[in-house]
């Protein structure tokens, strides 16, 4: 039971944690270039606007609970398992997750640069 | 790209690593918290390297998020993972640490894969809602 305990926390880390992003994304790009925004509009009305957008609230909530997921998560399971397990497979969701929610042109340079990465965390974090 | 947005970037990478290692300092002092007692952590809030880590992690937040208003998701997360090379390069020139073999590889294939991605473009443009109207228009017979 601990093992699938454990594998359900790291599931929902990276659920949560790719949701997270996914609404942090969608907020910022209709907001735009905050450098565009700061000199156009100044800085109060830029930290106005970003603290105005309901998807960013919705991506730090799910941040959060990505947060206390692998919080919980690491009390039942080793960093050595936690870690590079939840990081690698939030890379690939996040790949996927940003061609179809946002519409990215996720093409086989982003695909292999993911992959490269993914692999290279799961090296650094096992050995 | 422009200067400003790579040392976005670069922050993202800086704030990052540094948050997290400030955090792993606190907590080392803190202790181990009971499954019981998880109300301790609250304690952790007063230690000052947890402080300071927050604090980081909140600059790594907001250059997080500028970040994302001028590039898109697919091409920050790849490109700022460069900062798990520079904590492998840390702890064996600085903390003289044993890197593997098998580290090194992984350093190697994050190297290429941050490569790989900063050398393509970081934002997809998507064409304007009236334009693509109207193209969808214009090929009505």
């Amino acid at each position: 039971m601990r093992v699938l305990y454990t594998w359900l926390c790291i599931f929902s880390t990276v659920c949560a944690s790719t949701a997270g992003d996914v609404f942090i994304a969608t907020a910022m790009r209709r907001i735009g270039d905050l450098g565009h925004f700061r000199r156009n509009h100044g800085s109060v009305a830029m930290v106005v606007r970003v603290l105005s957008s309901a998807g960013l609230f919705g991506g730090i909530f799910f941040m959060a609970i990505a947060f206390f997921s692998n919080l919980i998560g690491l009390s039942w399971a080793d960093l050595s398992l936690m870690g590079p397990a939840s990081a690698a497979l939030t890379f690939v969701s996040n790949a996927i997750a940003a061609r179809f929610f946002l519409h990215e042109n996720v093409d086989r340079r982003r695909w292999f640069a993911t992959i490269f990465v993914c692999c290279g965390v799961l090296l650094l974090t096992r050995s | 790209m422009t200067l400003r947005r790579y040392l976005v970037l670069l922050s993202i990478v800086i704030f990052g690593s540094t948050g997290d290692t400030f955090l792993a300092r606190g907590m080392r002092d803190v202790g181990t918290i009971d499954i019981h007692h998880l109300a301790d952590v609250f304690y952790a809030l007063a230690n000052p390297w947890v402080i300071f880590g927050i604090f980081s992690l909140l600059l790594f937040m907001s250059c997080y998020m500028t970040a994302l208003s001028f590039a898109d998701l697919t091409f920050v997360l790849p490109a700022t993972s460069i900062g798990y090379v520079v904590m492998a390069l840390l702890g064996h020139f600085w903390l003289h640490e044993h890197v593997s073999p098998l580290r090194w590889a992984g350093v190697v294939l994050i190297t290429a894969g941050v490569g790989l991605v900063a050398g393509g473009p970081s934002r997809t443009e998507h064409p304007p809602a009236h334009s693509a109207a109207s193209k969808s228009l214009q090929e009505q017979p």
